[in-house]
């Protein structure tokens, strides 16, 4: 676990970013410091914000349009030609059409290939369960030998971009889009499998990934308001999980409380194998339950779920009885 | 509909006692071809290796009791002409960025890959006896992170022509002159991922990549074409892009002359429709559906055996 020295909470009022600005700088950087970085999309170059690493290397994007099992082969295929590739596509449809070349090209062939989950859990919140990704995290971290990552804002995404093009192994990287104002500290450094305390806390412990931080640390500041000490664990490898980060917060809070946009069978499931086995505390898991969400702005539906200041509150006030 | 009437018989596994079978013979290690040997050196060599993975096949697959000898017999002559011969790919220069690539695609032909690359030189023989038994490198569908000669897992259909387009397009990036062959089924093209596949290779004009389908006509449960056609698969493939070669996949020197025709003439990514027969020669395999993964008996390796002496 690293604990960075800055840990206030953003400004009600701060800057937010999409995180797709942040991937495509990287990926540019990246690409000029190793002639071996490509991308392979599925007519995604806009939805990806690709457009100015297509400028800048139109020789190394391969658009293989509408389809994904051929986008993903093709990303395998690059690896063992030598290069790395970065398979960026919308979430939804990268996991789930393509999960057996994600299963057998990619993690149990062992490539150094980046998969980029665009626009993941309910970014396309109004256009409904089709193109929602709320089951990517779930079905990512149970893929033996795949490292997944979500990173929470500008920064990490970027510092997860870098390692990740270094990495000789297979990486799913999940890149939202919702606005997200800086949530890590300036001298902030992302190591993969390390949890990062954003806040102190004494009574519980909140645990989130992407989109969600930031809204795990309102409700941190909404029950510190109210009296309750809670601590906010950022959690951006949720595979390998850090789990001496979740059994020490185990050990020093009453309880845990996991926040995630998309099902709870993502994080919440992961730190809940780790706590049953580990160290039993009571949890709550804050995210969609066993449903297909209705249609609705991700904001809107992010509130709707309970993945919210008002959502932590409310589980952590339940959980601590108080 | 009783039980008894849906037992299918290529699901039992006969009683095989390995030590039993006769003498494996003269199953060596007989390289590559040399350079600058002659057409018919080539030819004689690609035969008698041809014949060596036979013999070791169907061993294996009775000693394990499990395998898929039908689809191995038939895409055989193809894999032993490719890897003796046509690829650029020396013994030992496995990590070689400029080494031709071939992808296996359809990957239950594990035991005639494993075989091929003993006869080569680029897996030791010994290996062969671990065909599937516990903890063994040569699981019964090949893994690159275990065997280094393995350039693509494979075992579920539609995987293979994905990456192999994606290998040539490595190769068209970096300007080289490296190609990609890639082995699928006729059964296989079912799969949607290929003709995705086929589409980015026409389109990128991957004259560099050669498919060889191993069209025996025979799928796991029936005829193809009684399962859901392909035909016209050579009107289907020059659709896509593809120059179209159509020979006998158990014929060495057609194999050997359109290898060495990659890359085409006309830019084109190179599509060789190998007409083969599941089972080659073995008399009572040839085009029986149920030797799809049916497992010999004692009788029927040794009956095998002769046969492939007396070819």
């Amino acid at each position: 676990m690293t604990t960075p020295t800055a840990t206030s909470a953003p400004a009600a009022a701060a800057a937010l970013h999409d995180c797709r600005d942040a991937f495509v700088e990287a990926l540019i950087a990246a690409a000029d410091a190793d002639p071996r970085v490509v991308a392979v999309v599925n007519d995604s170059v806009g939805s990806s914000k690709l457009a100015p690493f297509a400028k800048k290397f139109g020789d190394r994007l391969v658009n293989v349009g509408i389809a994904e099992q051929d986008m993903v082969g093709v990303g395998a295929g690059l690896a063992n030609g030598g290069k790395i590739p970065f398979v960026s596509a919308a979430s939804c449809f990268l996991t789930a059409r393509a999960m057996e070349q994600i299963k057998v090209d990619a993690a149990y062939s062992q490539h150094h290939m980046v998969l980029c989950g665009m626009s993941p859990g309910m970014a396309y919140g109004e256009l409904g369960p089709t193109h929602h990704s709320i089951e990517d995290m779930a079905w990512m971290r149970v893929i033996p030998g795949l490292t997944v990552i979500s990173p929470s804002d500008p920064a990490e995404t970027a510092q997860a971009v870098r390692w990740a093009a270094q990495h000789d192994g297979p990486v799913f990287l999940r890149i939202s889009r919702m606005g997200v104002p800086d949530v890590n500290p300036p001298d902030y450094e992302f190591v993969p499998g390390r949890a990062v305390t954003l806040r102190e806390g004494t009574d519980v412990t909140v645990i989130a990934h992407g989109t969600a931080v930031t809204r795990a640390l309102a409700g941190a500041d909404q029950l510190a308001e109210q009296g309750i000490s809670a601590a906010v664990l950022s959690m951006p490898t949720v595979k390998p999980l850090d789990v001496d980060a979740v059994v020490a917060a185990a050990r020093s809070t009453k309880g845990l409380i996991t926040v995630e946009e998309g099902l709870t069978s993502g994080l919440g499931g992961a730190v809940a194998e780790v706590v049953v086995q580990h160290q039993p505390v009571p949890m709550r898991m804050l995210g969609l339950p066993d449903v297909f969400a209705p249609t609705g702005s991700a904001g809107w539906l992010m509130d709707h779920f309970g993945i919210s200041a008002d959502g932590v509150v409310g589980a952590a006030r339940e959980l601590l009885g108080r | 509909m009783t039980v008894e009437d849906q037992t299918v018989e290529e699901d039992t596994v006969p009683d095989v006692h390995p030590e039993e079978l006769p003498p494996q013979g003269s199953f060596k290690v007989l390289g590559r071809v040399a350079p600058g040997a002659s057409r018919e050196e080539a030819v004689g060599h690609v035969a008698e290796a041809a014949r060596l993975v036979r013999r070791r096949d169907i061993e294996m697959v009775a000693a394990a009791g499990l395998g898929h000898i039908g689809g191995e017999y038939s895409v055989i002559d193809v894999l032993t002409t490719l890897y003796v011969h046509a690829l650029d790919l020396e013994v030992g220069g496995l990590g070689d960025p400029e080494r031709d690539r071939l992808v296996l695609s359809k990957g239950h032909a594990a035991a005639a890959l494993y075989t091929t690359l003993a006869v080569t030189g680029h897996l030791p023989v010994d290996d062969l006896d671990t065909f599937m038994q516990p903890l063994s490198q040569l699981n019964g569908h090949p893994a690159r992170t275990k065997i280094a000669a393995v350039e693509a897992s494979t075992g579920p259909l539609g995987h293979g022509l994905p990456i192999a387009v994606g290998t040539a397009l490595a190769a068209k990036i970096d300007g080289s002159s490296r190609r990609t062959f890639v082995i699928t089924g006729d059964g296989e093209l079912q799969e949607g991922s290929n003709w995705e596949a086929l589409m980015t290779a026409g389109n990128h004009d991957l004259a560099n990549l050669c498919l060889v389908v191993d069209r025996n006509r025979l799928q796991q449960g029936a005829q193809v074409a009684d399962t859901n056609d392909l035909d016209p698969l050579d009107d289907k493939l020059r659709a896509f892009g593809m120059e179209v070669v159509e020979l006998d996949g158990h014929d060495h020197g057609a194999l050997i002359d359109a290898f060495a025709a990659v890359p085409a003439a006309s830019g084109k990514p190179t599509a060789i429709i190998a007409h083969t027969h599941k089972g080659h020669p073995i008399s009572f395999m040839t085009d029986e559906v149920a030797w799809h993964h049916k497992v010999p008996t004692q009788e029927q390796v040794a009956a095998a055996l002769s046969e492939l002496e007396a070819s």
